[in-house]
């Protein structure tokens, strides 16, 4: 089962990134097992987790962070970012956000912790993210497996 | 015994500022036919655009040179532009939303600035980067509408607070980017947060001393939306009980959307004011089935007690983000061989619609860029648009990606301001030739948290290498007369004037001036940064300037900074696009022009 955020996104942000921590994701289904890597891509077709990644990140981050995770004029270019930072830091920096606030540009993450389009889907944006830092997927929209059971379970689960 | 304190301390201090004039609005209605001035974010009323200045002209405006520059001093997307009254500019900025007052007479030499102090948890709120579309002036006061949504009234001589309001609550979402406008005695204010589920509205204050005076909403009971289910019509028909409800199910309509962020005009004459609503919230259709009203729609609205005259749903149900904020151009022009008091918008969904203003009927609508096709026409007896299947996000439904729509949710035009020129007849419009891939996916509400529910791929239209255009168009046959290709979204208001020059900004930078008649370039200038403000002009000491700012940003700059997506073979124009990081950077600088001695 792959973890739900939801029920600890209630939690003190220490006490999340400390059980999220525990739950890195593992790859489901047919697909061949990385123990690193948190997406699974085979001739070209992502896992469903990496593509619902995909998608979430261009709904929440988008905006800021720019297309593909390229970064943009408000934000930096989390393909360049992902390539050093932990999943501890990602998932303190997502939930509790980082103000920078200088005297010719101010500019702010923000936190997300409360949010449920991102919090049920960090993993998957973690993933998605992982898999462009690592230059195994390229810009646009990757082609992606079917929607497995246990997916439209966990979704159904978290969002409502 | 407050009460009457202070209703007696208020009878005083309207009596000594309101010297001449019964109203700030006779005060306006005569500053705005100066054209040495710049008295109003829109240049008139009737958000025509048009300055009388003609010294500088179509066979002199090769010659233009830079005469001063201003450093902002903020490096975040600039949109609108500086006022100017008398021999002060106003000039204001992006958050943190700094007014600078500057002495003309001096060589810009700062009188005042106004700094207000807002909290940065403001920022993230805003979807589209921190911009503010510029400040407006009655009656003696600079009025300021901050990110936060407080509205400051400053003296227009010392930059004094003289009263603020607080419009929203950034903690649900709401932000404020929109220019104020002042009407008679009012300030006419409106909302942002059409991503964050905010229920748009648009609120009139008292120019003397803030209060509220009436507020609007753009859905909900008629209590709520100020609609009379008789006397209110929608394309001449009532629009009947409770409809800013009926359309929604359940209490949808609560974070409906509809936000009121563009710019707002006034016919005096017939006493009515005019602005569009955005999209409704979320951009997922399948999660708030029905018509959406009044999102997508234009509003005629009694400026005293903003009762609504007459509706137009643009975008029933929108699918595809297509807020119908745009400016509204008041012109009284021959229509199919009728003389009318016109309506001219542009609407983001591709289609120039033009109206009668005081009856609400619909007499065109035309797509103003070819490329449009998530529709193949408007009917003209229920005014809804024919939406093509195979483009429809909500017929497809959840998870399902649609392809090849265009225009993009940008909008065949954003709020860029169009401009009229009554020595051509013609419309001067900045454009967007983008289109896209939109997968909407369910999403759930959490306040003051994003609430989109869609991703987006956008590319340039199909067989076209460039993603702008800046086109004249005639309103009466709905048809485009000339179109400059440009090869980015063309994000910056146009300038017309009696010298028969257009002008408008790029976002690699330039300002251009264009021959009003044929379209030809006839100057050009890089300033340092892209432009996303409108162009205006003012005299001084009997020299006419043109201005623009420069500040690379908005939801141009942040969703093309990057680069567009190049996956769409298909669609060609690989390679041919380039990002826009190879032409500009971030700046934030007020460029004035002038001709040499
Ligand atoms: C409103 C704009 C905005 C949105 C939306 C946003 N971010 Fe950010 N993000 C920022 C800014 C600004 C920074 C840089 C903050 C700083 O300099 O401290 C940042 C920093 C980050 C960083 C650290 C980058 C580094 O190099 O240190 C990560 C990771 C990140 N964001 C992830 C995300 C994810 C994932 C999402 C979507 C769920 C998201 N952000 C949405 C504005 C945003």
């Amino acid at each position: 089962m792959r973890p739900c955020a939801k029920h600890v996104s209630l939690l003190l942000a220490a006490a999340l990134v400390a059980a999220l921590g525990l739950l890195l994701p593992s790859g489901g289904g047919a697909w061949a097992q990385d123990e690193e890597k948190p997406y699974q891509i085979k001739d070209g077709v992502v896992d469903w987790y990496t593509f619902s990644g995909f998608r979430r990140y261009h709904a929440e981050c988008h905006v800021c962070h720019g297309p593909d995770g390229l970064g943009s004029s408000f934000a930096p270019a989390l393909t360049e970012t992902m390539k050093t930072m932990s999943y501890e830091d990602y998932l303190e920096i997502v939930v509790n956000g980082r103000e920078n606030v200088g005297t010719t540009a101010q500019s702010k993450m923000p936190g997300f912790g409360e949010n449920r389009n991102v919090m049920c889907f960090i993993d998957d944006i973690y993933a998605y993210l992982m898999a462009r830092a690592d230059g195994v997927l390229g810009r646009g929209r990757p082609k992606k497996e079917a929607k497995p059971a246990e997916a439209k379970e966990r979704d159904e689960d978290c969002m409502s | 015994m407050k009460k009457v304190l202070s209703s007696a301390c208020l009878v005083a201090a309207a009596a000594m500022l309101v010297p001449q004039a019964a109203s700030a609005n006779d005060e306006l209605l005569v500053m705005q036919d100066n054209p040495a001035w710049y008295v109003m974010p829109t240049l008139d009323y009737a958000n025509t655009r048009y300055s009388k200045l003609s010294q500088i002209n179509a066979d002199n405006v090769g010659d233009l040179q830079v005469a001063w520059t201003f450093s902002t001093g903020v490096l975040r997307g600039h949109e609108g532009a500086p006022l100017v009254i008398g021999d002060t500019m106003y000039v204001h900025t992006p958050f943190p939303n700094n007014v600078y007052a500057l002495d003309l007479s001096a060589d810009g030499r700062v009188k005042w600035k106004y700094e207000p102090k807002q909290d940065p948890d403001t920022i993230p709120v805003m979807c589209c980067d921190t911009v503010n579309r510029g400040v407006a002036y009655g009656d003696g006061k600079i009025i300021l509408h901050q990110a936060d949504t407080t509205v400051v009234a400053l003296d227009a001589n010392t930059g004094e607070v003289a009263w603020t309001v607080t419009n929203g609550d950034p903690k649900k979402g709401e932000t404020g980017t929109s220019a104020p406008m002042v009407v008679k005695d009012k300030v006419i204010i409106g909302i942002s947060g059409g991503e964050f589920g905010v229920r748009g509205s648009i609120t009139a204050y008292n120019l003397a001393d803030g209060k509220l005076a009436w507020r609007a909403y753009s859905m909900g009971p008629d209590s709520d939306t100020l609609m009379d289910p008789e006397k209110t019509t929608h394309l001449g028909k009532p629009v009947g009980k409770d409809s800013g409800i009926t359309t929604w199910e359940g209490d949808q309509w609560k974070i409906g959307g509809g936000t009121t962020w563009g710019w707002y005009a006034y016919d005096p004459e017939a006493d009515l004011i005019y602005y569009g609503t955005g999209n409704p919230s979320t951009w997922n259709p399948s999660q708030r089935p029905g018509d959406n009203r009044w999102s997508m729609t234009i509003f005629a609205r009694d400026p005293d007690d903003g009762m609504a005259k007459w509706v137009y749903q643009m975008t029933p149900h929108d699918e595809w983000d297509y807020d119908g904020v745009n400016e509204m151009i008041l012109v009284d022009m021959q229509v199919k061989g009728e003389d009318r008091k016109a309506l001219v918008h542009f609407d983001r969904n591709g289609f120039g619609y033009t109206m009668d203003r005081l009856t609400g009927e619909l007499l065109v609508a035309e797509k103003f860029d070819p490329a449009v096709n998530w529709a193949t026409h408007v009917d003209m007896k229920t005014g809804r648009p024919q939406v093509v299947s195979k483009y429809s996000t909500s017929q497809n439904g959840e998870d399902v990606n649609t392809t090849g729509i265009c225009p993009a949710a940008l909008g065949t035009k954003d709020q860029q301001p169009a401009a009229f020129s009554p020595r051509t007849g013609l419309f001067y419009v900045p454009t967007n030739h983008v289109c896209m891939d939109y997968e909407p996916f369910r999403v759930s509400y959490t306040a003051g948290q994003p609430y989109v529910g869609a991703t987006l791929s956008m590319y340039p239209a199909p067989g076209g290498d460039h993603l702008g255009n800046f086109i004249a168009w005639d309103a009466d046959k709905g048809e485009i007369v000339w179109s400059n290709p440009e090869p980015f979204s063309v994000w910056s208001g146009a300038l017309a004037t009696a010298g028969d020059v257009v002008f408008y900004g790029t976002l690699e930078g330039y300002l251009k001036a264009v021959d009003a008649k044929t379209g030809r370039e006839l100057y050009r200038f890089k300033t340092p940064s892209g432009i996303i403000g409108n162009v205006m002009t003012y005299v001084q000491g009997g020299k006419q300037y043109v201005a623009v700012l420069s500040g690379i940003g908005g939801w141009a700059g942040i969703g093309l900074a990057a680069g567009l997506t190049e996956d769409t073979a298909g669609l060609g124009a690989v390679g041919a696009y380039k990002a826009l990081s190879n032409y500009t950077q971030l700046g934030g600088q007020l460029t004035v022009f002038t001709l040499p001695n």
